[in-house]
């Protein structure tokens, strides 16, 4: 167990290496000039040549990519090129309100997708089962912004139940959760489902029924115990996908979260605050898959961790 | 169906005819092809040019109009008629989701099939790139992607090749290093068959199936991204019309005139969700593993 978490440490490692390493490339070769965009169109050359030797940006790339790393293991993410702070500190302070639009969704995904679940597989092959899938494979073929938008006009602009963006009260966090929980179900439902039936069709759950007991009772505490715990394990995969898809649904909530803080800095070329954003996500998802697999052989202890 | 010796025949019925009994996956397929013929017969169908900024296409206060008689999906805030737009922006979608889902294919099959049959330093050298790939947050590179290089068609199909091709890449790895340890595959080298031939002629065959279930959920993958691309403002620029761009052009004005952002929104998920069923059916049918578990 603990060499095997040795070993998953030093690939995560590894592999956060790699990403650091690919996004500087890419964002070596940026043809947009991001002194330019500091500098102003007014700068004289020499200004413009100064701010290059500052930042570091006329050293060859293997010296600009080591001092990247240097810093990165001391917790310096290095200064954004248009704010002055440390991308760390920006980073950090925006980094609450993403957790917490990630636990909300989360906990919508769940909500909302569970009960998905455990009503179609109850109702297998009826049509609560059929309605309930159609509704799943259309949640997973909805763009973000689409459903963003829809729940915006009908929840914040007709109905005008909750602010049509922002951040600071449980109802501004709302409706960006609902758009993250209503897109995220369908994935739950579908396991939720294959998983109940697995357990309905076992022999324990038949000995229940015979001795009598209702059905609903039946399914919630005798089947659900068992049938949650796979679709449970998988949340650890969920936070990689929450952290891959948050540009869209921060920025069109005006939520203050990194995604929000990338998609700024996208538009400014504001380069290190891009790095560290794709780190900390890359980071969230090497996490979160690490976390699936650790749970796995306590879920199903047939699964061994090799 | 009974043969000439009376004999009820057992060769399964083609893959096709299964199909056309799921009723979600025929509804899919009516979709695509009513899309795809939109898209083909857009110039013949479409009532106005899509770029034609209409004098009587805006109120007299300069808002976009409603749909009516005239405007079927009503005006953009260009005075462009929205129901051309949509025609022509059905072929930026099908063309990025033919060519960038082609691309990520072609990219996904050769690394896993090169991977998954040579093994070796090559084959761990690729796969833990895969896992590397895997481990970033694709929209964030997408778009910075996008951002880099000059947002255009091919660029946008370019960027979202580059983004999806991982996954098709792990499924096909894994399928064909339980191929090549067959003893057919053996057979063949014993027999003298050059490496091209195997890989090409024995076991690409075999991966044939898991090809189509894969390009044809990665086509709405695909639509899904270039249309979020596309409404950020990275992807295909506006004026070629995408559905996407659509919605970005107009948000502005979408409290008043939702239309707008709800007319293209609809085409996006029909298009996508008409893909997933087909894709979805085709794996429950082509990969008897997933047969009766859904």
């Amino acid at each position: 167990m603990l060499g095997y978490l040795t070993r998953r440490l030093v690939q995560s490692a590894l592999i956060l290496l790699g990403v650091s390493f690919i996004t500087f490339i890419l964002l070596y070769v940026l043809p947009a000039d991001p002194v330019r965009q500091i500098a102003g169109r007014a700068a004289t050359p020499e200004t413009v040549e100064n701010i290059r030797r500052q930042l570091g940006l006329d050293q060859p790339f293997f010296v600009q990519y080591g001092r990247y790393l240097w810093g990165l293991v001391q917790g310096d993410m290095g200064r954004s090129y248009l704010q002055k702070t440390e991308v760390t500190e920006l980073i950090l302070s925006r980094l609450p309100a993403t957790l917490l639009l990630m636990l909300a969704a989360i906990t919508a995904e769940l909500l909302i997708g569970l009960a998905m679940g455990i009503i179609a597989a109850v109702w297998r092959g009826r049509w609560p089962d059929q309605l309930l899938m159609m509704a799943s494979f259309i949640t997973v073929s909805a763009p973000q912004f689409v459903v963003s938008l829809l729940l915006l006009y009908v929840f914040a602009v007709q109905l005008r139940w909750f602010p049509i963006g922002g951040y600071g009260t449980f109802a501004h966090l709302v409706l960006p959760a609902l758009t993250l929980g209503i897109l995220g179900s369908g994935w739950y439902a579908r396991m939720m489902r294959s998983s109940m039936i697995d357990v309905l069709r076992t022999d324990y759950i038949r000995t229940a029924r015979a001795k009598g007991l209702g059905r609903a009772r039946v399914v919630l505490r005798h089947a659900l115990p068992n049938a949650i715990l796979p679709v449970i394990a998988m949340i650890g995969i969920d936070i990689g996908i929450f952290m891959g898809g948050i540009v869209v649904v921060e920025s069109v909530f005006g939520w203050p979260g990194i995604g929000q803080l990338a998609w700024q800095a996208i538009q400014r070329v504001d380069i290190p605050i891009i790095m560290g954003v794709t780190l900390v996500s890359a980071c969230a998802i090497v996490l979160g898959n690490l976390l699936a697999d650790l749970v796995a052989p306590f879920v199903d202890p047939r699964i061994k961790l090799r | 169906m009974t043969d000439a010796t009376g004999v009820r025949a057992t060769r399964p019925r083609g893959v096709l005819s299964r199909l056309a009994r799921r009723k979600l996956a025929v509804f899919g397929a009516v979709v695509i092809v009513l899309i795809v013929g939109a898209a083909l017969f857009a110039p013949l169908i479409a009532p106005f040019a899509p770029d034609d900024q209409m004098f009587d296409g805006l109120t007299l206060q300069g808002a976009p109009m409603p749909p009516d008689a005239k405007f079927l999906m009503g005006t953009d805030l260009l005075g462009r008629d929205l129901f051309s737009r949509i025609l022509y922006g059905a072929r930026t979608s099908l063309v990025i989701g033919v060519v960038a889902n082609g691309l990520a294919l072609l990219i996904g099959t050769l690394v896993g099939l090169t991977a998954g049959y040579f093994g070796g330093w090559l084959g761990a050298a690729l796969m833990r790139f895969t896992d590397l790939m895997m481990a970033f947050p694709a929209l964030l590179l997408a778009i910075c992607l996008a951002a880099i290089f000059q947002p255009s068609l091919w660029i946008v199909a370019l960027v979202i090749a580059l983004v999806n091709w991982v996954q098709t890449a792990r499924v096909i790895y894994t399928e064909t290093t339980a191929i090549a340890a067959r003893d057919f595959i053996a057979a063949e080298r014993t027999l003298g068959a050059g490496t091209g031939r195997i890989l090409f002629r024995h076991i690409l065959p075999h991966l044939m199936p898991t090809i189509i279930v894969w390009g044809t959920l990665g086509i709405s993958t695909t639509v899904l991204l270039e249309a979020t691309l596309s409404f950020l403002g990275v992807g295909v620029q506006p004026p070629t019309p995408s559905w996407g761009n659509i919605i970005f052009e107009n948000q502005t004005y979408f409290q008043s005139a939702p239309w707008l952002v709800f007319i293209p929104g609809v085409a996006i998920i029909l298009l996508a969700l008409a893909f997933n069923l087909v894709g979805d059916a085709l794996r429950d049918e082509l990969d008897p593993t997933q047969r009766g578990r859904t």
